[in-house]
């Protein structure tokens, strides 16, 4: 039987404020346990919460930015559960009424070279996205027996971003879940941070035999914190369900856990086990009304979405869409290529873009930095392009003054040509100065050129090596080649 | 000294006929002497007088306002430091809080004595104060009476002149009914009048902090000291601070009301009080009855003219309020799960078994009853048919009053259908408990103002115990309703009678 993949994702990212969403707390991670929880996030008798408009704020920016609807309205509920690290014994959530409605993300899935599928553009609809509180962390490894309790991360303000089950694969779940990451980062609202907890996912999936108009039974799994655990954690579940069905079985609706370890799926709850959460309005907060005035601010300060970009690269700078959709995973690198083209002219997009997508993300990535502490500003990177362009170094030159920069830490604007002066790397350009050292290398390869003359190809390809390393590289390839052909023929 | 009211006092004190801190120490006496009616659960008499003595220092900088040095008790549902902070249970009878609340605060830094902490239900759940883990408080006026509740210690003290005044919350009546019963003054202002940063939650939507004291004039002053937006209560209402004393004294059209402005004899002329015919139903007893009429006469002298009105819900405020109260409560007493501070049970096997007996033991039955009750109401089936409703009919409730506020400018009636009933006398019957709070719970529903005000006592074997007169006003109008109910004091002493010294044949209203 043929079998169609149901997916939907629910995204929780942690918005990007200082303090937490009901409390004046601070939001840092990693401080030592308790030490930024206060009374309020401690659930102390007689606190109450106090809406931290810089979440309220993220929420907009991010339901502008996917152009859903920002609800004039929305309602804090409250979500009733005992848990250690849940100090009110309930969560503030939103549920009957979010603030951010509907919605879309436009993804580009990639090629599949084994099933030979062709890369593909989707656009994934959004069922909504809600603010809410995180809660503490149960610490249970360092205490014989016990259980510690951590409540620094009780109250930071969470976005959860929630999908329509409209993803038919794990490729199509993974480039969705990339492409909100950029966002979201792109937008500022979130540092994307998936090891500490910054961005997780939690899928729902099911399958269907194709064709089937209603869902097959779902199961969530929860907390998934890497792209690679997304991807291999739905497939996992694709087929333990595909499996139990064609063996006879049901899949049962409930929660499970990804083992990264053991590359599986683990049922952690079942439907039966659910709780009733008992949601109900919070009283304490009074609706979040936004208004007009608000929302235009936001949309107003609102910058160039990756998406809006890309077509714009392409038009402007005629890249092709990988190289824009490249250039656009996040808004340093963006950027950074067009500093680059501020000084070095959009003639050079192109190689601008090679550059980027070539020597600096390698040498970014070998030394684990992001784009904006590169040792190779923009602008110098911009004057070694002018000086491949008008022909003073040749591409395999540039490499090596690239690496010089990078090694020293430049920090004139100049430092290519200064290099370039102080190495003496400039193209030999004047062909009488060329002429000379041709002549002494044809001098010199006697047999070569003997080789040649009777007709073997090869030969010539060693008088050009023998020449180019006889200028230290300088020459003009092309230059030397002609020279060659000229003083053989 | 103990009988004077707190502007009384204040002239005492600024004519320097004695100092914060020996009026402190008179009150700490007082309190002391009355330790039977278990009126206080926590007193720090080193703590009270280093407050005092720092407002003697103020006072004789001649920094002082018009409350520095004046005392206050405080219902233990307000956070404090240094005073144990327990609602009455046994969840938090030892808890300590780092912060005062925002009502402590501001009347600390007005320079106001804290006398201690008084008594009250459990969580503020009760009208006869029977529901505290530390005992009930005994009616100053007939011993073997409750005083009401919840806020039943702070009514008990200021009745038996152990504090001049004192603070409550009211989420269902909880001042008014205690006020009523010990023939004290009590205003619960309008919801978000008062912030409830501080206070212990019962009813988030419904809690609303207050005074009570000897009389109107006492409460306008307490209020002005009270209340005041506060950013961190999100319900708390951005206005501008008022002065509630203003219209005290005057006549009703002297603030620029339409009609003839009123005379000596009658200053309150053009004043309308609407009567709710359902507050004067067969429930209501015939001397509770009988005083309120006298009253609403005594008011048809003083000029006001008597309109009838309807709220026709107000039977169904009972079963709204309990629904919607416990379902509130219900979460709000999550948190006492014994984890981060406050009881936790001594023996207890896994993490759910800690709670089931932390829980079990922490909690009186009262609040069990309305933890069981709120969560029932808000789980899965049963949320649209109860708690959807209530707030449906919540709604309605407060339409009706606007109604009934286009015919008047005060509503009056009874604040109790009975004087305070025998101490144990409901503890068997929780509903017919419920049913007490029948003219109480439909202001609170709707977020008025109510107050109470002391016009006479009951009959027979009564005689003894006090009867309220409940006076509403529509939204924000306190400084208006304290006018009414200053005017009624100034030609009536019911409020300045003592309890020992009412004679045992008084006769019903006299």
């Amino acid at each position: 039987m043929q079998w169609e993949v149901v997916i939907g994702l629910e995204t929780h990212t942690q918005l990007s404020t200082a303090s937490k969403i009901f409390s004046g707390a601070s939001t840092r991670f990693g401080a030592e346990p308790n030490t930024q929880a206060c009374v309020v996030d401690l659930a102390l008798p007689g606190v109450l919460p106090v809406m931290n408009r810089g979440a309220v704020e993220r929420a907009i920016r991010f339901g502008l930015a996917i152009g859903a609807t920002i609800a004039p309205r929305s309602v804090f509920a409250r979500k009733n559960y005992f848990y250690p690290d849940l100090p009110k014994g309930y969560q503030i959530s939103q549920y009957e009424i979010p603030v951010v409605q509907g919605g879309t993300l436009t993804i580009q899935v990639p090629a599949h070279e084994k099933s030979g599928q062709a890369a593909y553009e989707k656009t994934i609809e959004l069922t909504r996205a809600h603010l809410e509180e995180d809660a503490g962390k149960s610490l249970h490894e360092d205490y014989a027996g016990m259980t510690g309790i951590d409540l620094n991360r009780a109250g930071t303000p969470l976005l959860e971003i929630v999908t329509e089950p409209v993803m038919r694969s794990a490729a199509e779940a993974v480039a969705y879940a990339k492409t909100l990451h950029t966002l979201v980062m792109w937008l500022g609202i979130c540092d994307g941070n998936m090891q500490e907890g910054s961005f997780r996912c939690d899928a729902n999936v099911s399958v269907r035999p194709l064709g089937q108009a209603e869902f097959g039974t779902r199961a969530e799994i929860k907390n998934l914190n890497s792209f690679r655990f997304l991807e291999e954690a739905i497939n996992y579940e694709v087929r333990r369900q595909i499996e139990l069905i064609e063996d006879g079985g049901t899949v049962v609706q409930e929660t499970r856990l990804y083992d990264s370890d053991r590359r599986e799926t683990r049922s952690m709850r079942s439907k039966e086990d659910a709780h009733d959460y008992r949601y109900f309005p919070d009283p304490d907060l009074a609706p979040l009304a936004i208004g007009v005035d608000w929302i235009e601010r936001v949309r107003s300060e609102l910058p160039e979405l990756p998406a809006a970009m890309q077509v714009r690269f392409v038009e402007q700078y005629a890249l092709s869409a990988y190289d824009a959709a490249t250039l656009t995973t996040s808004k340093g690198i963006a950027a950074y290529f067009e500093a680059v083209l501020a000084k070095a002219g959009a003639s050079q997009a192109k190689m601008a873009a090679n550059w980027i997508m070539g020597e600096v993300a390698s040498q970014l990535n070998r030394d684990s930095l992001d784009i904006d502490a590169s040792p190779v500003s923009a602008a110098q990177l911009a004057v070694l392009i002018a000086r491949i362009a008008d022909g003073t170094i040749s591409n395999k030159i540039a490499k090596e003054v690239f690496q010089a920069i990078w090694d020293e830490r430049a920090t004139d604007e100049a430092a290519a040509d200064r290099i370039i002066d102080a190495e003496g790397l400039r193209q030999i350009s004047d062909s009488g100065e060329l002429e000379a050292i041709i002549d002494t290398v044809l001098a010199a390869n006697a047999k070569s050129v003997e080789e040649y003359r009777a007709g073997k190809e090869k030969a010539f390809n060693a008088l050009i090596g023998q020449a180019m390393k006889a200028t230290r590289g300088k020459a003009n390839p092309q230059q030397v080649n002609d020279l060659l052909k000229k003083k053989l023929s | 000294m103990h009988q004077k009211s707190l502007t009384e006092l204040r002239a005492a004190l600024d004519a320097k006929e004695y100092s914060a801190v020996e009026l402190a120490q008179h009150f700490l006496a007082r309190i002391d002497a009355a330790a039977g009616l278990n009126a206080f659960v926590h007193v720090d008499a080193q703590r009270t007088l280093a407050q005092a003595s720092a407002a003697d220092a103020l006072l004789a900088q001649g920094a002082g306002g018009p409350l520095t040095g004046l005392p206050i008790a405080h219902k233990d549902v307000f956070v404090t430091r240094g005073w144990r902070s327990t609602a009455g249970s046994k969840m938090l009878e030892h808890y300590e809080s780092p912060f005062d609340a925002t009502v402590v605060e501001r009347l600390a830094q007005a320079g106001m004595v804290c006398l201690g902490k008084t008594n009250m239900d459990e969580f503020a759940m009760g009208s006869s104060n029977e529901n505290s883990h530390f005992g009930p408080v005994k009616n100053p006026w007939d011993h073997a009476a409750v005083p009401g509740g919840s806020s039943g210690g702070s009514a008990a003290a200021v009745a038996a002149r152990l504090a001049p005044a004192a603070t409550g919350t009211d989420t269902g009546g909880s001042i008014r009914q205690p006020a009523s019963l010990t023939g004290v003054t009590g205003i619960k202002p309008t919801y978000g009048r008062v912030s409830r940063y501080g206070m212990i939650a019962f009813a988030s939507s419904l809690d609303q902090g207050g005074p009570l004291a000897q009389s109107a004039a006492d409460c306008a002053l307490l209020l002005n000291g009270l209340a005041g937006f506060d950013a961190r209560d999100s319900t708390s209402i951005e206005r501008a601070d008022e002065d509630y004393t203003r219209h005290l004294g005057q006549s009703w059209n002297a603030a620029g009301a339409a009609g003839a402005a009123g005379t000596a004899d009658k200053p309150l002329q053009g004043l309308r009080i609407g009567l709710p015919q359902e507050y004067f139903g067969p429930g209501l007893a015939d001397d509770v009855r009988a005083a309120i009429d006298v009253a609403l006469k005594q008011y048809q002298a003083l000029g006001a003219v008597l309109v009838d009105v309807t709220l026709p819900k107000t039977e169904l405020s009972i079963p709204v309020y309990y629904i919607i109260a416990p379902a509130e409560a219900s979460s709000n007493l999550s948190r006492f799960d014994g984890v981060r501070y406050g009881h936790r049970a001594a023996q207890y096997g896994d993490l759910l078994d800690m709670y089931k007996k932390t829980r079990a033991e922490g909690f009186g039955p009262e609040v069990k009853r309305r933890i069981l009750v709120g969560a029932y109401v808000l789980s899965h089936g049963y949320y649209d048919a109860y708690y959807l409703q209530a707030q449906k009919i919540r709604r309605i409730i407060a339409q009706d009053f606007q109604q009934a506020f286009a015919q008047c400018d005060v509503i009056m009636g009874p604040v109790s259908p009975t004087v305070a009933w025998n101490l144990g006398a409901k503890t068997d019957d929780p509903v017919q408990m419920y049913l007490a709070d029948i003219y109480t719970l439909s202001t609170s529903l709707a977020g008025l103002p109510g107050m109470s005000v002391p016009c006479g006592f009951g009959a027979g074997a009564n005689s003894q115990r006090p009867v309220g007169l409940q006076i509403i006003g529509n939204y924000f109008d306190e400084a208006r309703m304290l006018q009414v109910a200053h005017a009624f004091q100034r030609v009536t002493d019911w409020h300045r009678r003592e309890p020992g010294q009412q004679p045992a044949s008084a006769p019903a209203g006299a």
